[in-house]
């Protein structure tokens, strides 16, 4: 499914070992969660066998490309990722 | 006095003498000219690693590489700077990331490169998944490096 230009939904995008973990890339949320724990809660609603690999992989969020905390704001129309501690350099 | 950056993130390999060029060609008002290079190295944790795969997030590689060289800017009296860094599939000895500053003296352009190498190994989005005799892993962070990025 494209997402692009659909403000209605959130984008969500996973990287590195958690996505490998995972085995998905992306997904797309109808729901306009408020905050960044919201997002990763109604994941794993969605995908309750993702829980482990989230609580140990999913360390660090970003929403619309700025690294942030749990209570960032998230609002429709917004793209929220979440990925392992960065190793590159 | 002129501020220009370079920050580019590619498969490619880069030609140093070219990124030494940007930050040294015509330029006389800048005496100090401080760069660092990054390479695949053969071991890690005592595995003899045989190459490693570089992932990033694209659109967010390049707008935290932006963001490191703002706040480097901010601390320090610098001019021209240099951030080129590798992704995809890389071979022991290969480049992976290049660091270059300008300054007219040599204690800011030290620094502004220490620190634009600290925060972009803890905050820029890439991620390392290196092929050893023991298998592939993906490479975890260290606390060493958060730690002195925290220094600054």
């Amino acid at each position: 499914m494209s997402c692009f230009g659909d403000k209605s939904l959130i984008k969500v995008l996973f990287f590195a070992h958690l996505k490998e973990r995972l085995g998905c890339d992306s997904l797309m949320l109808k729901a306009a969660p408020a905050t960044v724990a919201e997002v990763r809660q109604q994941i794993l609603e969605m995908h309750p066998n993702w829980r482990d690999d989230f609580e140990s992989l999913a360390k660090l969020s970003a929403v619309n490309q700025t690294i942030c905390d749990d209570n960032q704001l998230v609002e429709t129309g917004d793209e929220v990722a979440f990925f392992p501690p960065v190793t590159g350099g | 006095m002129r501020q220009e950056n370079l920050i580019q993130v590619q498969h490619d390999d880069f030609d140093i003498s070219a990124l030494y060029h940007f930050l040294q060609a015509d330029n006389v008002e800048d005496g100090a000219v401080a760069t660092f290079l990054g390479a695949v190295r053969a071991k890690n944790l005592g595995d003899n690693v045989t190459g490693l795969t570089l992932e990033h997030y694209p659109g967010m590689t390049e707008k935290s590489l932006n963001d490191i060289v703002v706040q480097a800017r901010e601390r320090w009296d610098i001019n021209r700077v240099v951030i080129v860094h590798r992704v995809g599939a890389l071979q022991l000895g290969d480049n992976i990331v290049f660091v270059g500053v300008t300054s007219p003296h040599r204690g800011n352009a030290f620094d502004a490169c220490e620190f634009m190498m600290d925060f972009l190994k803890t905050r820029a989005p890439f991620w390392k998944k290196e092929s050893t005799s023991e298998g592939d892993r993906w490479i975890e962070a260290r606390d060493s490096d958060a730690q002195k990025a925290s220094q600054w």
